[in-house]
Order: structure tokens, then sequence, then C-alpha cells
């Protein structure tokens, strides 16, 4: 195996096309256990940490942009970014100890394609892009379109994802991501639950709920969204809530819970979460953006 | 944190003065295992058997040896052929298989190359034929009528049975009239627990270095808990004298029971000896986990009946421990912990299994935690029905010195009732419960062992010490042995220096289990130093011309005639002109290790909408007879507290239809993280046992006892709901608080 | 005679503020290269897969751990292990807190641990005890129960910010 280390976007096509049993990586975090694990080998490895673009976070004209490779302890620690997407960020700082945060990054999280990957129904909720290298030049997709199944993505050979893009959020809206793990950290994910949602005075305008590790890919939840949709997230709508997320599930049973486990906690995160993100919504102030 | 000092009448036994060999472990430089080289040494990998059962048709390694760097294959052929009634027969057979592969992670064969690199892609290319067999991996299906054998070595230890069988161990014992006791019952209660393999869960990997000569004579470097047994089983597995090998103790990185046997020694010396070069071995965490020291998975039933006056009239329990891949004690030990309570009738069937899983070890306290989960929990149900407080009825039914244990034989002086009393009285019991928490509290009890021991204790020139011994420092017991030095000689903890020897310079020494270090090696060392003592009086009295009769030892010196003094380095001083050398030597089987009881409580919440449980609070208190570093005493009851918390709540071994492992890391097998935890408190306490000079009672393993049915209990304190099978993981807990059936 | 193996690659970094290079296989983790190559044997693999700890080192200020990293993305960066936490003679605070309150039985998680809360310190001056936990939860200890663990992180952010008032 080789190791490669470009500081261009082109250089990085370039080794890549050169190879066509090379890997790109960012934190490894993932393909060193998985290779310990009896996962072959590639010929060359292509570490996109030393790319400007791939680490660099900046706030533009009303647009996040979060390079692919950026560990993930430097969102969570970026005070305008959190308060921005305080359920992304939150689900951000989930993914691992505090020695695998400095490593672990959202393009390696999402293209990693664990169902349970802890930030994309994060990204997913918050309508996140990802700007796309390819031989063919750049390509924007959504980042709900990037994963397609259990370890499968969308992206063709040769290609990686550079940045992702995230426009601010809308007045009165927030976000929220809750995690089932048996234990306090160190962790998969047993169930995960994001929410986003938008409040026009004391009712829900609109809302996007998604759930990772129920399903091969992340699922969204249109009848919670509905139930939220014009809601005062009363009684009756949470519970409307949680019954969509549990119906919303198609998960297996596994080493780290059952079909029912996941299905009865989904709907109760999917609960929570709405209720915490409607609660960091109402303090949001209620002008426009600045 | 509350402790309860010993009365001051030591001046160096009783304090916490920094380990000494502390240093070299907060600055990296301590060497375990794992961290030695030496020159032209080779690095070995093991082949493992994919099957959890398959008879071995042929090993092929002519591919394997023509790889680059490739030095030496070894297989089940070039190991002795061990009669199986010979008692290290199993721990011999379990390091390479011979014949059949009997689980599922099993060694089939080994290969030593120049690089890592290079003997893990030979091991890969290594062709072995298996012809796969029907495998029996759960208690069940091992007592299953029809079962397969499982290993058809097998002949079931006290039964006096010649055919092959699934049962490893048959055992009954008990005494009164057990139907008479449930009859003068007015509240029975009978459930069926069931507990997960678990695993030991030492951070430092196994790993050993061997360096085979020319002439036939090995050295081997290894991180255990035993070295002595190193050398005896190596000499065993490879049917050597014992005074072919030389053992050298690395530092160990946990052990915890799983380093009590053996896995790779033979294979690294058998490996050395044809590459005439040493050799490395190292497992990783996976082979670790797959194929070491699970403490027994255990389907337990157990019947209680008791008084509406709170007297516990009879217990009736049949408990299965499964062993593995072969036979052991596993449920004899298990029944053995059932000690606490006067039982009037009793009742214990212990029965052993051997299933295609990994052979199980011990694991800190073995076999009690399991047992302790059935009893306690059917005691604390006793207290809620009887409505009396649980540790009332604890204190009623108690066991006191000359009260029988489980076997027959009459307890010696315990101090259970003390630390039933100092739960009683801490602040912790006696602070309400935090609004929509539940309490539990349980106990443990663990007979802790004495066995054979040797110490060596040096004066130097300038009147400092070496404390030489042949156990292992697992968790401070360095500091111990010099503590106890300080004592009886009068000298500072820092001028004594010791020293863990290796196999040829000290005498024969048994492993570390049982809690016996400071109890058995510290007694020796107080022998050696008393011993040493009368010869420093001798040379007190040679040195002033005075009757030796006449001289006596006070605070580190000879006083003779009562006002004469002469201290240790005035006559270390004078050692050559007076006799030579001061040293003097102390070997003995210790008798008298002190039970010790444990009583823990702990407050929980538990989210009833996914079953997560959070300890909010936990007390822990021990009898330690005394306490000879206060510090390193906490240290094992928090330690073993945390070990039984994982048991409880998250740890278990996961295994597919086939017998593979599928939790065979760190990310799944889920050991307690430090936010999963509350400050463990630790309360000492100290009835001193009457058969150690100290009062010393071991306290490496009672501390694990009590954490599963303190938690369980007070999960059914919060809850409601009683848990009956480990663990009580979020899936686990949610199905029985939504299905309101029994975990 | 033709190549059985690929020529290794030269990495150059500074280690516990030495300028060092080594040679390494491009697979190599930087583990491997930091305890084979640089004798840094106080680096310890317990589980070679992230979830212990026993490897933590900082890179470039930040915790790591050694066993999820190729060693050749060490070129350039600056490493700490526990072996260069020690001011010369003079012993860090966390280092005296462990000894003097016991928070080690085998020792053998004690680097990565000593690694990890020197970087929360380095962060974080006074932190509570729930951040300490958070902060060491990548870190397994199985000796401890963690409680002298805590306890000692605490005394040591107690030395520091004394020193520094």
């Amino acid at each position: 195996m080789r190791y490669a280390a470009p500081t261009t976007t082109d250089e990085a096509l370039e080794l890549l096309r050169s190879d066509p049993d090379s890997q790109v990586f960012a934190g490894a975090t993932d393909l060193i256990p998985q290779i310990r694990a009896g996962r072959p080998e590639p010929s060359l490895l292509v570490d996109l940490k030393r790319i400007e673009r791939l680490v660099a976070v900046s706030h533009d004209n009303g647009t996040w942009t979060v390079g692919a490779a950026t560990p993930t302890s430097a969102l969570t620690a970026n005070a305008e970014f959190s308060s921005a997407f305080p359920g992304l960020s939150e689900a951000s700082g989930l993914i691992g100890s505090d020695q695998i945060q400095n490593r672990s990054s959202w393009g390696g999280n999402l293209c990693n394609a664990s169902p349970a990957a802890d930030s994309a129904p994060a990204l997913i909720v918050n309508d996140a892009r990802a700007v796309i290298a390819g031989a063919s030049g750049e390509r924007t997709a959504a980042a709900a379109d990037i994963v397609t199944g259990p370890g499968e993505t969308s992206l063709a050979a040769g290609e990686f994802i550079i940045e992702f893009l995230l426009d601010d959020p809308p007045a009165g809206s927030s976000d929220a991501y809750l995690r089932l793990i048996p234990r306090t950290e160190m962790d998969i994910a047993v169930v995960g639950a994001a929410v986003q949602l938008t409040l026009d005075g004391d009712r829900v305008a609109s809302a996007k709920v998604a759930l990772g590790a129920v399903a091969p890919t992340v699922v969204r939840v249109p009848g919670a969204e509905a139930a939220l949709a014009g809601s005062t997230l009363d009684d009756d709508t949470l519970a409307a809530v949680s019954a969509a997320a549990s119906d919303a599930c198609n998960p297996i049973d596994d080493k780290r819970g059952t079909i029912q486990y996941r299905r009865q906690v989904a709907g109760v995160l999917a609960r929570r979460a709405a209720q915490i993100a409607a609660q960091r919504a109402r303090s949001q102030p209620t002008q426009g953006n600045s | 944190m509350t402790v309860t000092e010993n009365p001051r009448t030591y001046k160096y036994v009783g304090t916490r003065p920094v380990r000494h060999d502390g240093l070299d472990k907060v600055t990296g430089k301590a060497r375990f295992a794992a961290d030695l080289d030496m020159t032209g040494q080779l690095r070995a990998a093991l082949v493992r058997s994919p099957h959890a059962h398959a008879r071995i048709v042929s090993i092929d390694a002519s591919k394997a040896e023509a790889m680059p760097g490739v030095k030496a294959v070894v297989t089940g052929a070039d190991f002795a052929d061990l009669d199986p009634t010979h008692p290290e027969f199993d721990m011999a057979v379990n390091l390479m298989a011979r014949g059949e592969a009997l689980y599922n992670g099993h060694v089939v064969a080994a290969v030593a190359a120049v690089t890592a690199a290079q003997a893990a892609a030979a091991a890969a290319a290594v062709e072995v034929d298996y012809e796969p067999l029907p495998a029996v991996l759960t208690i069940d299906e091992a007592i299953a009528k029809g079962a397969p054998i499982a290993n058809t070595t097998n002949r079931t230890l006290f039964s006096g049975d010649a055919e092959p069988s699934n049962l490893a161990s048959v055992n009954e014992f008990g005494r009164g009239d057990i139907e008479a006791g449930f009859e003068a019952a007015d509240i029975i209660i009978e459930r069926e627990f069931r507990t997960a393999a678990v695993h030991q869960g030492y951070i430092e990997p196994h790993a050993c270095v061997a360096d085979c000569g020319q002439d036939g004579k090995a050295v081997i470097w290894a991180s255990s808990q035993g070295h002595f047994a190193v050398r005896s089983k190596t000499a065993a597995a490879l049917g050597w004298s014992t005074d072919r090998i030389k053992v050298i103790p690395a530092e160990i990185g946990g052990g915890f029971g799983g380093k009590t046997t053996i896995y790779l020694e033979p294979v690294a010396v058998l490996l050395s000896q044809k590459a005439a070069r040493p050799v490395k071995l190292v497992m990783s965490r996976e082979e670790v986990l797959r194929a070491t020291g699970p403490a027994p998975a255990t389907k337990i039933t157990a019947k209680i009946g008791a008084t509406n006056d709170g007297e516990i009239t009879t217990l009736q329990s049949t408990m299965y421990f499964d062993n593995g891949s072969t036979k052991g004690f596993s449920a004899l030990t298990g029944a053995m912990s059932v000690a606490s309570y006067k039982l009037p009738n009793l009742e214990l069937h212990a029965i052993g299994t051997v299933t295609n899983t990994a052979r199980s070890a011990a694991y800190r306290a073995p076999s009690a935690p399991q047992a302790a989960f059935a009893v306690e929990t059917l005691i604390d149900e006793l207290a809620q029905r009887l409505g009396v407080d649980p540790i009332d009825l604890r204190l009623q039914n108690a066991v006191v010195e000359g009260d029988a244990t489980a076997m027959g034989m009459p307890h010696p002086k315990i101090g259970f009732v003390e630390t039933l009393e100092a739960i009683k009285n801490s602040d912790h019991y006696n602070s309400p419960v935090p609004e929509g928490a539940g309490r539990g509290v349980a106990t443990g009890f663990w007979f802790n062992i004495g066995e054979q021991s040797s110490a060596t204790v040096n004066l130097n020139e300038d009147g400092t010490a070496t404390v030489v011994t042949g156990s292992p420092d697992i968790g401070g017991s360095r500091a111990s042995m010099a503590l106890m030095a300080a004592e009886e000689l009068g000298l500072a903890v820092d001028r004594i220096t010791p020293i863990v020897a290796d196999t040829e310079s000290v005498g024969f020494t048994d492993i570390t289990e049982g809690s016996r270090a400071t109890f058995a090696t510290g007694m020796a060392v107080v022998n050696a130093c008393r011993e040493l003592i009368e010869e420093l009086k001798q040379r007190a009295a040679t040195i002033k011309s005075a009757d030796v009769e006449r001289v006596e030892w006070v605070d580190g010196a000879a006083v003779i005639e009562g006002e004469d003094r002469l201290t240790i380095p005035e006559i270390t001083a004078m050692a050559k002109n007076t006799g030579g050398p001061l040293t003097a030597t102390a070997s003995l089987n210790a008798a008298g290790a002190g039970p010790s009881f444990a009583v823990h409580v702990a407050d929980v919440a538990v989210d009833e909408e996914t079953g997560e449980t959070t300890i909010l609070r936990y007390t822990a208190a021990q009898d330690a007879g005394t306490a000879i570093h206060p510090s390193y005493v906490e240290g094992q009851i928090q330690g073993g507290s945390v070990q039984g918390i994982g048991w409880a709540l998250n740890e278990e071994y996961i295994y597919d239809s086939n017998g593979v492992m599928e939790n065979a890391g760190f990310l799944d097998y889920r050991m307690p993280v430090a936010s999963d935890l509350p400050m463990i408190d630790a309360i000492i306490v100290e009835v001193p046992n009457p058969s150690h000079p100290y009062g010393v009672r071991g306290v490496g393993e009672t501390g694990i006892v009590p954490p599963i049915p303190t938690l369980a209990n007070a999960i059914a304190a919060a809850t409601g709901v009683r848990m009956t099978s480990l663990p009580m993981s979020p899936p686990r807990l949610l199905a029985a608080i939504t299905g309101g059936a029994d975990g | 005679m033709p190549r059985t193996h690929a020529l290794r690659t030269q990495v150059q970094c500074t280690v516990n503020g030495d300028e060092v290079d080594f040679l390494c296989a491009d697979e190599t983790s930087l583990l491997n290269a930091l305890r084979d190559e640089l004798g840094l044997t106080g680096v310890k693999e317990g589980c070679g897969t992230g979830d212990c700890g026993a490897c933590t080192i900082l890179v470039d200020g930040k915790v790591n751990c050694a066993c999820l990293m190729f060693a050749p993305e060490a070129e350039g960066s600056s490493i700490l292990t526990v072996e260069g936490i020690a001011q010369g003679d003079e012993l860090h605070p966390l280092q005296q807190t462990f000894l003097e309150g016991a928070a080690l039985q085998c020792g053998v998680c004690t680097p990565g641990f000593l690694v990890a809360a020197k970087a929360l310190l380095d962060e974080n001056s006074d932190p509570t005890e729930t951040e300490i936990r958070y902060a060491l939860a990548g870190n397994l200890c199985r000796c401890t129960g963690y409680d002298k663990i805590i306890r000692a992180v605490q005394e040591a952010a107690v030395q520091l910010n004394g020193a520094s008032k």
C-alpha cells in the first residue's frame, strides 16, 4: 500500500485516476479498523487533509462552507457555527471520543456510508449540499443523495467530496439531534433522530425529521413532518410524531439493538428532538438573518 | 472519601506512600511484555480455527514456509502428547489444538517470521483442511438430550464417569432438611437467572518474548499473574523439565484472573527453538476477546423461603456454569460462594458444562458474582415482601464466626456484620433517595486463598534494604510488601526497594490469585524480616560484646540493655566483621486466608422510555482486615465495583449461530467509560484477620461480587421490574419495562 | 535479486521536542512507528481500533490515537508522547498527582490518560468533574474504576491554577 498527500484537488484527482485501486481518506477512523478486520488494503491511499479547501470553514453571504475533511472538533469548537446549527454541531460532536473528534469529518462520516453515521441525519434535515470533485469538474448534490446503502454511495469512481454548503437557517428555526447508545460515549448509534423546524409564532411553520440507524440509509419521516407543520407541539402532535417515526423504521436485529427496540426508541427520540428544536427556535431572535 | 482507618498502632502500615514502581509507570518507562525487544528477534502470528468445532484433517504449511522472512512453523504435532488426565492437559490443548478445533478462534498453527507483517501473511497462507463437526454453543444445547459432544476428551469431574460428556463437573452439597425448611417458610420465592459470558477486559493484550538457545534452555519474558506458573505450564505443554525454563516477569497490564493461565509461551518457545532466534508473540484485542478468558455464562434457578419474622429457613439452587471448551471448577466455586447467611437448610447443585466456545478462565472472585445475582435478588425481594429494610433483613440472617459456609466448614473470624453496619451508617444510606430514582443494596463474599510464597530480604551495606518476592505486582503489591517490611524493620519505606524477581532468583511462589499476594507473600516478607531482626540483634550483641538475650529490637534499632542503641546502618556497616552479609529468606504455604465481605449501595435513575440506566451514586464497603496501603485497597474496591457495573449493564459475549463472537472489540464489547460513572465511594472496614501478622484479608476480589444484584435491586426499586438476565442493557430493560416481563 | 518488499518512506517530524526521522512502510500505523522505529514504548496498544486510548498522543497539540494514524501522516507534525510530558527532571503536575493519588494500578493505560488529561487541562484549566469524565471517555481503564484518575486530574488542575496565579 502506498500513501500520498496531495495539496490540491487536481493532484488528488490525478492520483485517483492513476490507480483504480485507490482510496481517499480523511481521518481513517473507520478505514483502519476495517483494514484490521480484513477489508482488503487499497494499493494507494490518498490523504485529503493537506488540501486547503478540504479543511477550511467559512461563512459568507448567508452560506457556510465546510471542508469535507474538517475535523469535527473544529466545528464543535466554532461558537458561531454551533449557535447557528446546534443540532448539527452536537451530532458532529458525538462521533467518538476527543481522540476521534480530532480526526473524524463529515466527508468521512458520510462516505463510510454506515446507516448509523451521526452527522448524516443532521446534515440532511439542514439541507446540506455536497460539492463533489470529479474528472469532469465539480458538481453539487444534496447530502441526502450521497449514501445509497450500507457501504454504498452515489459517488463515481475517482470522485470525492470537497466541501459541504449550508444556508443560514431561516429566522425562528433551529435543530436538534439525539441518539441512543448503551454507554454515554464511544458507541455507535442504535438509533439517531434529527429534527429541524421553523416556528411562526407559536406554531411550527415547517419541519424536517430524519432518522439514523433504523434502515439501510437515513430515512426522512414525512408523517412526522406533516404532523409538526402547523402544530403547537401539543401532546397529540408529539404522539403522532412518535408513531410516524416508529413506522418509518425498517431496522434490523443486530448486536447493537433489536428491531422492536429501534422502533420504540426512534419514536421517543424523534419526539424529544422536536421538543428541543422547538425550544431552541423559540429562543432565536425573531428578526431576519443578519 | 469515608475511610475507617485502623487505630494508629502502626508507623508505616496504613500510610499511603507513593508506590515504588510508580515513576516508571507515569513516565512511560515501565516495560510490559510487548515493550521488550531482543536482538535478532522474530515476530510470530497464530492461525486460528474459523469453525466452532471441526476435525483437523490436515495442515499444509509448505506455502507459508516458502514465503519471505518465514523462519518457523509449529502445529499440534510439535507439542508434548499429554494424557487427558494430566492436570495441564486442557491448558496445553487450548493453546494448540490437537486433532480437533474446539471453538472458533482455537489456535491450530503458528508462524515466526522476520517482521510482524510477514508472519501475518504467512499465517494466512497456512492451509488447514477442516471437517466441520456439530457444535454446542450454549448451556441449554449442552445439556439437551442427544446433544453432540463438544469435546470428546472431557470426563465429568467429581463423577467418576468414564464416558465423554458435556458436563464439566457435578457437585451437590447442602445441609438440614430442605423440605422442612420450605414448610416452615411463610414466603417462598423462586426465579431463574441467566447471565452472558463476559471478559476480564485487561487493557494489555497477552504478550511474551521467548529465546531458546541451542542448549535447549529457554528464557521467557512474560506478562502474567505468576511467572512460576508460566514456567510449570510451559514445561508441561512442552514435556520439558522445569530447569530448562527461566521466566522473567514483565510488568503486567491487568489480569483479574485471566492471566492465571497461559496461551502463548510454549508456542513462542517452540518457534524460537526451531528458528534459533528470539520470538515475540503479541495478541490483538480481537484475539484476546475471541480466544481468552471469558467468565462463564450461567443459568441458575434459586428458591428461597423465609418466615414472616424474617428468618431465612432454606435455600435451594441449581447452578449451571459454562466452562467453554474444557472442564473446570467454575460451578463449584459459584456454589461455594453462597456463604453469607445462616441457612439451616441448604441444597446446592453445581453443574459445569462444556461447549464449543472459548475456554473460560478465572475472573475476580470466579463465579461468585453470578451466584450473588441470584441469591441477593431473592433476598431483596424477601425484604420487599416482608416490608423490612434490606440491610436489617441481612443483619438478621448474617453469618458470624462459627456459622457454616456452603461446604459446611465454620467461618473463621469475619466482618460481615460490621460491613453491613458500615453501609447502614453511611451518609449515602442515610440520605434520601433522589426523586424518581431507586436504591438497591446487595452483598458479596469471597473466601480468598493462601498458597505458597517465598521472600528474601537483603540489607545493603548502607542499611537500605531490598525485598525480593515472586509475586507480580498487579496493582500496588510492591508498595504493600515494602510497607510491611518497613513496619517490621523500622526502616523508612523509601529506603526499601521491593523487587519482583525471576524464577531463578527467588523461591517458588504461586500465582497471584485468590487475593493472596499481600496476605501470603506479605506473610513471607514479615517472616523473613523477623528472622533478619534476630540476626541483627545477634550482630549488635557481637559488636557490643553483649549477651544477645539482653538485646531488644525497638523502632529500627537494636537496644542493648535498655540504653546502648545500634541502628540498621550502624550494624550493616560492620557486617563484614560480624559474620558477613545480612539476608534472610522465608517461604511458606499460608493457611488462614481471611474471607472478605462487601456491601454495596447504589442509586439509579432509569429512563423508562429508552431503558437507559444512570448510576447517580455508588458506595462500596468492604472488610480489608487491615489496609496495608489504604489507597490501593480503595482502588481494588472501586475497580471491582466498576467491573461489576459493566457486567451488570452492558458487557456480554454475543455469538452468532456458528459460534463466532460478533463483538470481539472494545467498540461493541462495552466496558464502562469514565462518563458512565459517578465517583465510587469506598469505605474500608477493618476487622483484622487473626491468621495474619497485620490482620490482612485479601481485598482484590470481593468488590466485583455485589454490583450486579445491587444494580438489579436498584432498577427494581426504580421501575418495579425485576431483571433476571444479564446484561441489563437498554434494549433488554426497555423490553422488560414495556413488556412487563422479566428481563 | 528482485526486491520482495517496497522501499520504505522517510518521515520527518518533531517528537517530544526533538527533530527526528524514521523509515516506515506506508501502511504502518503511527503507533507501530513510534514504538518500533523510535523506541517510544510508553505509547501502548490496547485495541488497535481507537476504542481504548492507550496509544493517546498529541499531534500538533491535539489528542489522537496513534493506532488510527498512518505513520506517513506524521510528516512535518509535532508529536508529544508520555515520554515528553515531564520537563527534564521535573514531573508534570499530572504525573505527580497520579502518583500521590494512586491513580494507577497496573499502569498500562496510564500513559494515554496522562496525555489526554494534559490536553484537557491545556484547553480548560478548570474543568468540572463531568467535563473531565467526558474528556477521558476515550481512555479505558479496567483497574481503578476511574475514581482516583478523575480526582488526580482535579488535583492537578488546582495545582496548575495555583501556580498560574
